[in-house]
């Protein structure tokens, strides 16, 4: 991965895929059916003779590409359309725990989960945290990616040492983050003392929302740095030369060259930031409550999870997960409206 | 997970290759560190001692996960034969009909005597139907104890206190001789519902749920709670009493650090804090309130029993049955009891830890089991509340928003009153 060549890095498609399928199941149905613009995103590399590869492949027979489909389909339709047909399913019933009776309650389970206003009060933070991480993410690895861009020297070693992280497993990261932010011994609440702020993690809503974001954009910079690192460097040198020719402001020919050239991977890492900020930052919020959420801001997902696998009540935590399906759907839908007719692919 | 399964495997390997004629049968529970370990070597003790079944420990992560895994296996039929249930589920498995074999129903079956008086008073209860039938099967109990810093109140020149009242006159010599005067590790066991028991106060309608699941609801507006919460609140602003959140461990560290005088733990807890604590430690009962007329009765148990879930062989039954014998035998009882510090649930495993001068040697491991052991209150024999766990969360979040200062006491009781009987209400429709 240190390398420095300018194509090393995995596909921003392919990665995608394999990142859409570990993101869950109510993202899929919704991006499984959008059509990844792979000839589009090709068209940025400096390689103009690849475009060709977008050209149609003929199949000697009809049923052949779905055969080639049908082990994805099937794994899709296995771990993603059933449960998520299931959740629907049991949203609408009462259950015992040990499944000896189901009631139907039609939109009961739903209409408890809306009235609550602790349920508000966890999707405000959801929505706050998701946005602080998402924007904090990207800013930062961006950031890093253009200045490690830049560097000659040693490029190499600086680029291994900012994507290290990311091998870190989300507990793992929560764990140290945790340690961190110990109330005893955290070497950072020693630090912030310093400044009179007494920061009590588990104990203080806000510092608790704070340590959290902090270990979420630590874990989620590399992954950035890497599409973006690999971003600025599909972007033709020609055009680099000739823009640094009729402007002397790096920060303005950054504005107005680099990052339009970069928008297609910056929307790609929106969603994924997205979802990463929704879904998989579920580990570290586990390690850093403790299993003890008490007055601490959790998201929607662990909140699915404590109501769910915790608190046993089957029909009340399948209707929170529809909600949050329906949530993920609307989302994507809106950021594929709205936000990609200003990517531009070529 | 992998841990677990690759776990699984093994100790299933091992079990089919050395016991070929004998009846397997499987034993989930929640128990890990030391805890866990002294589970395997009391199957090795089973085991060993007969022939005819084998029986194979394995750990499902924590309580909560246990019953979770336990709850999954058996809507897919692959329910181990017995299941490890702590004190805040007992009333989703118990209302589970059909579910698990009553413990009692299990043993006269196999065959056996079964004398529900050989128990302890605090333990009887607690896993037993409204008639007294045992359901489940008392594992590892534990009390709410209060553990005393020696050195910190030799130092302030005072006695641990007995009261609460007490506490509040020894709390400002305690501060000022250097120590935090109190902590504690779990506001929802120690401080409600073992504040119900220690002072006789009724937790919740119907019998403390016991009667009926329909109509049942919690009584946590209680003035007596209120005025409990309102001291501990004013405690911490005069500094007699440090909060560090819902977890277990932020609280008790400064206990073992020899920084805090008192904190009121569990008394499963002996046997880490043995090796933990910096400074020479003793306990006492948890206390109560003076003022409240009837107070000072026993504690509920805490901890987990064991159920033996349904849908399996005469045989395997059989075995499981033989288990429990073997489990609740003076020997066993008085070896788990030491190993781990949970209290001995029959008076024969009490009598016999007395007689073998154990108690002289350590006089804290009996503490727990004394306070069982105090006279019972019309209040104090246990609390039987359907999404009981959810409703500790409820808890949790709202006593941490008393000590963050987001919440008023009244409005935090208020707030897990109103929750709480709606998840009450829930679990009747699911249960019905």
């Amino acid at each position: 991965m240190s390398e420095a060549s300018p194509s090393p890095w995995p596909s921003p498609r392919a990665r995608g895929e394999g990142n859409a399928a570990d993101n869950g199941a109510s993202l899929l149905p919704a991006m499984a059916g959008r059509r990844w613009p792979a000839g589009r995103m090709r068209g940025r590399f400096k390689d103009q003779g690849r475009q060709a590869a977008a050209k149609r492949v003929q199949f000697a027979s009809p049923f052949l590409p779905y055969l080639f489909l049908a082990p994805q389909l099937a794994i899709i339709f296995v771990f993603f359309y059933w449960p998520s047909v299931q959740a629907i399913q049991s949203s609408f019933y009462l259950e015992d725990p040990f499944g000896f009776g189901s009631t139907f309650v039609g939109l009961t389970n739903y209409a408890d989960v809306l009235k609550s206003t602790e349920y508000f009060g966890i999707a405000r933070f959801t929505a706050i945290f998701t946005a602080l991480v998402t924007f904090f993410a990207l800013a930062i690895g961006l950031l890093l990616a253009v200045k490690a861009d830049g560097v000659i020297r040693g490029n190499a070693a600086y680029k291994t040492l900012l994507i290290w992280v990311y091998a870190i497993a989300p507990p793992v990261a929560g764990l140290i983050g945790m340690m961190f932010f110990n109330q005893h011994i955290g070497p950072l609440v020693e630090f912030a003392r310093w400044f009179g702020w007494d920061i009590k993690v588990g104990l203080d809503y806000f510092d608790t929302a704070f340590a959290m974001i902090v270990v979420a954009v630590w874990k989620q910079i590399p992954y950035n740095f890497i599409f973006f690192l690999s971003g600025l460097q599909g972007i033709p040198v020609s055009v680099r030369e000739a823009a640094a020719i009729d402007c002397r402001s790096e920060l303005r020919r950054f504005w107005t060259i680099i990052l339009p050239l970069l928008a297609p991977t910056a929307f790609f890492l929106l969603i994924i930031n997205v979802t990463y900020a929704l879904f998989d930052t579920f580990g570290i919020i586990d390690v850093m409550v403790k299993d003890k959420a008490a007055n601490n801001p959790i998201t929607l997902v662990y909140k699915v999870y404590m109501d769910g696998f915790r608190g046993n009540d089957l029909g009340g935590s399948s209707a929170q997960s529809v909600i949050l399906m329906l949530i993920v759907l609307v989302l994507t839908v809106f950021q594929f409206r709205f936000i990609e007719r200003r990517v531009h692919y070529n | 997970m992998l841990k677990t399964i690759s776990l699984a495997a093994i100790a299933l390997a091992f079990s089919t290759t050395t016991s070929l004629a004998a009846t397997n049968i499987t034993w989930w529970h929640g128990m890990a560190g030391r805890n866990g370990e002294v589970i395997n070597e009391v199957a090795q003790k089973f085991n060993a001692s007969q022939s005819a079944c084998a029986l194979t420990p394995v750990s499902k992560g924590t309580y909560e996960e246990a019953l979770a895994s336990g709850i999954a296996a058996f809507r897919a039929g692959e329910q181990p034969n017995i299941l490890q249930v702590f004190d805040a589920g007992a009333a989703t498995i118990i209302n589970a009909k059909g579910a698990v074999i009553p413990a009692e129903d299990l043993i006269t079956k196999a065959g056996y005597s079964f004398d529900r008086n050989a128990f302890i008073d605090g333990v009887r209860y607690f896993y037993a139907d409204s008639e007294g039938k045992f359901v489940g099967m008392p594992f590892n109990s534990s009390a709410p104890i209060m553990y005393i810093n020696d050195e910190a109140l030799k130092k302030a020149g005072v006695e641990a206190p007995k009261t609460w009242e007490e506490f509040e006159v020894i709390a400002p010599k305690l501060k000022d001789a250097g120590f935090i005067p109190l902590v504690q590790s779990q506001l929802t066991w120690q401080f409600t519902e073992n504040f119900f028991s220690r002072n006789n106060i009724q937790f919740a309608t119907n019998n403390n749920g016991y009667d009926s699941v329909v109509d049942t609801k919690l009584k946590v507006t209680d003035p007596n709670l209120e005025m409990m919460f309102e001291k501990l609140k004013a405690w911490k602003d005069q500094g007699y009493f440090a909060f560090y959140g819902a977890g277990w461990n932020d609280n008790q560290k400064v206990f073992e650090e020899g920084k805090a005088a008192l904190w009121i733990g569990s008394s499963g807890s002996f046997g880490g804090l043995q090796k933990t604590a910096t400074m020479p430690f003793s306990a006492t009962f948890l206390p109560y309130w003076n003022a409240i007329k009837g107070a000072g009765t026993n504690s509920f148990i805490g901890g987990a029993a064991l159920f033996a879930m349904s849908g399996k062989s005469d045989a395997e039954n059989k075995c499981v049955a033989d288990f429990f014998q073997f489990l609740t035998s003076p020997e066993v009882q008085y070896f788990y009891h030491k190993a781990t510090g949970y209290v001995a649930i029959t008076k024969a495993a009490h009598e016999l830890a007395q007689k073998d001068g154990y108690y002289k040697e350590k006089p804290v491991a009996e503490v727990g089991i004394k306070q069982l052991l105090l006279p019972a209150g019309e209040w104090s024999k246990g609390y039987r509340l359907g999404f009981y766990p959810q409703i500790r969360e409820i808890m949790e979040r709202e006593y941490g928003r008393i000590f963050s200062g987001e919440a008023t006491v009244k409005d935090a009781l208020e707030a897990i009153e109103k929750e709480g009987n709606e998840l009450l209400a829930r679990f009747a429709k699911t249960a019905g």
